[in-house]
């Protein structure tokens, strides 16, 4: 058997998660992948349309994947419904570095669709108490509309400090506006055990990175996870290059000290 | 004790006899030969039926953005340099299939393409082009995850490489030390000799496989003054170069000038058409096409051939990460002649001089890397 070959899995839930969001519950039909671990990704085909790159959103026994429809791929693994079949490959590249984080305090930023890749990490910190110290949870969305598992946060709030922002309000909206690194000084920031976990769009990681670095969080303790077009998620299809990373197998989760210089340089 | 110093005689000497025996034992134990031939006014590699197809006579002239056959009175078989294929063509085929997928009341089978690749030997393998297939080997089947199609047909290949005697105007083996001299991975090596004692090739094995074919050939003893005669035509093809990149740490170069304004000047240059990956020895990329029939129950995975100068290669929901001309050719080189090294080992460029000769617009590697080493060593205080 080889890795370029999809094996078949089963949707068992589609759960609206936006307006172009959907969670897909996966099972597989006979042969199970690997075990996939928090920040990794698998390559989903949507038959006879293509496959695309995501990220686990959770693992809590079956396999979840958040998608948003931004494509033909995307928008057609949106439409699955349960008893629908989709191909897999993977577990494929480097996730969160959570051995270096046990015992460390975990704050998890986490901007727009960002928190998807994140949320196997909440899960973790959930279920096995004493694996991390404490945990911060900062999520910010454009609006309140595009929030992710916005049933589940009340959840997480009984035991963990979890903050939210959107950028755009509507007239329900009673929570805070802003940007979500605003919501750092929400935060006991202990420098000397702190470790950070970024996610979300380029501009929003750069400027939480910069936030973080500016309060004195040495780079080396960020990680952040990282996009890039991908054909093949094994290394052979020269389209997730960063520089020197092959995000498909270096990344997409990357150590800040690496990423920084890299996301400084325009159109690298 | 010993009085000489000459290095001692081995391999053996073949004459276009034994050349011809060659292809035709290579044909008799099942492999698919394929080697240089003149074809549409080039020299192309395809499957040869017999050694007659060799370019016997025929050059080629070299220079950016141009290539010319040329007729050579002295019949040379391998008097030519790279022409506009590479041996990837076959290893790692511009279009393949990958596998078949069937839907059926929910139930999605997804089938391997298991055809058994052919059994390739390769005729007229240059230097330049021995080290790009260990180039690809490394990037295609040494990392974390193996890629079956290139390993299925690598595996069995059978390599007769051919020395340089004869490097073109765009040829810079010598200054990337990959040439004009065969190094390790062949199965056989041969130089071609044309001069007053006839044409003959000197012959050597690099493998037990090679060493059993070289075992069944017509050949006669390879006298030391043969073997010296062959390694100078050799040697001195390395002075006859007609490009040189510049002697420094590429890798280092191309990571500190990434804000340098000879990018600007070469997109200005730049059709972005991608006719230097298309020709390059090393250029793996690829993408993905998913096709269906009229049902819609059957699909196919093809792998194409992909171009790092297309728009789409890096297209992202929110657009292309690499927008501009000048953010394209740069990843093209400096990935070819820096990154290539932090994820390869090495460096992605062979100097076979193809890129240069098939650029439309005549744009050269070596001028370019030359440029931006002009600029990265001004004197402080320059733009």
């Amino acid at each position: 058997m080889t890795t370029t070959v999809p094996v078949p899995y089963r949707v068992t839930a589609a759960t609206p998660e936006t307006a172009d969001t959907v969670s897909l519950e996966l099972e597989p039909i006979e042969r199970a992948l690997p075990a996939f671990s928090p920040g990794r990704f698998a390559m989903v085909y949507a038959f006879g349309i293509g496959e695309v790159p995501i990220s686990v959103s959770a693992l809590r026994g079956r396999l979840v994947l958040t998608v948003r429809a931004v494509g033909a791929v995307t928008g057609a693994l949106c439409q699955l419904r349960p008893g629908d079949a989709v191909g897999l490959r993977g577990p494929y590249g480097t996730g969160w570095d959570l051995d270096a984080a046990a015992d460390s305090d975990l704050l998890v930023v986490a901007g727009g669709l960002g928190l998807a890749p994140l949320r196997p990490v909440v899960h973790q910190a959930l279920d096995r108490p004493g694996r991390f110290g404490s945990l911060a949870v900062l999520v910010g969305a454009r609006s309140p509309g595009e929030l992710l598992y916005r049933a589940e946060l009340p959840q997480w709030r009984t035991s963990v400090q979890v903050e939210v922002t959107v950028d755009q309000p509507d007239p329900t909206w009673r929570g805070t506006v802003g940007v979500v690194t605003a919501l750092l000084d929400r935060i006991d920031l202990r420098l000397d055990r702190t470790r950070a976990l970024v996610c979300g769009p380029e501009a929003m990681i750069r400027h939480t990175a910069r936030a973080l670095l500016a309060r004195g969080l040495p780079a080396r303790r960020l990680q952040t996870s990282l996009e890039r077009n991908m054909r093949c998620g094994t290394g052979h299809c020269g389209h997730c290059q960063l520089g020197p990373l092959l995000l498909c197998l270096d990344g997409p989760v990357i150590g800040y000290e690496r990423a920084e210089p890299l996301l400084a340089v325009r159109e690298l | 004790m010993s009085t000489t110093t000459t290095p001692a005689a081995e391999g053996a000497v073949i004459g276009k006899d034994g050349l011809a025996t060659l292809v035709d034992l290579l044909r008799a134990r099942g492999f698919t030969v394929v080697g240089p031939t003149v074809r549409d006014g080039a020299i192309v590699l395809a499957e040869l039926e017999s050694a007659d197809q060799l370019p016997y006579g025929w050059g080629v002239e070299l220079e950016a953005g141009h290539y010319r056959l040329r007729e050579r009175e002295d019949g040379a078989a391998f008097a030519h340099a790279a022409g506009p294929q590479s041996w990837k063509t076959f290893l790692h085929p511009a279009r393949v299939r990958q596998w078949r997928a069937e839907r059926s009341d929910g139930q999605l089978v997804i089938e391997e393409d298991d055809t058994p690749p052919p059994r390739f030997a390769f005729l007229g393998v240059r230097p330049c082009d021995l080290r790009a297939i260990a180039v690809q080997d490394r990037v295609l089947t040494g990392g974390r995850h193996r890629d079956p199609v290139y390993q299925g047909r690598r595996s069995g290949a059978f390599l007769v490489a051919v020395e340089c005697t004869e490097p073109g105007a765009t040829c810079f083996c010598a200054s990337m030390g990959t040439g004009p001299a065969a190094g390790p991975g062949y199965d056989l090596a041969l130089t071609e000799l044309v001069d007053a004692d006839g044409h003959r090739f000197w012959i050597r094995s690099g493998s037990p496989e090679g060493a059993d074919i070289l075992a069944a050939l017509p050949t006669s003893a390879a006298s030391e003054a043969v073997c010296e005669t062959a390694r100078q035509a050799v040697a001195s093809a390395a002075d006859r170069m007609g490009r040189t990149m510049p002697d420094t740490d590429l890798r280092r170069l191309m990571a500190g000038t990434l804000d340098a304004p000879r990018w600007d000047d070469v997109a200005s240059r730049c059709l972005t058409c991608g006719n230097c990956t298309m020709v390059c020895p090393t250029c793996y990329c690829t993408t993905t096409e998913d096709v269906t029939d009229l049902t819609g129950d059957h699909a196919e995975r093809w792998r194409v051939w992909d171009v790092c100068f297309d728009l789409d290669f890096s297209q992202l929901h929110g657009g292309p990460v690499r927008p501009s001309a000048r953010s394209r050719y740069r990843q093209w080189l400096t990935h070819k002649l820096g990154t290539w090294y932090d994820q390869f080992g090495s460096s992605g460029c062979v100097g076979c001089g193809r890129c240069i000769v098939w650029c439309p617009v005549a744009i050269d590697i070596t001028e370019e890397a030359a440029a931006l080493h002009d600029w990265a060593d001004r004197p402080d205080g320059e733009p």
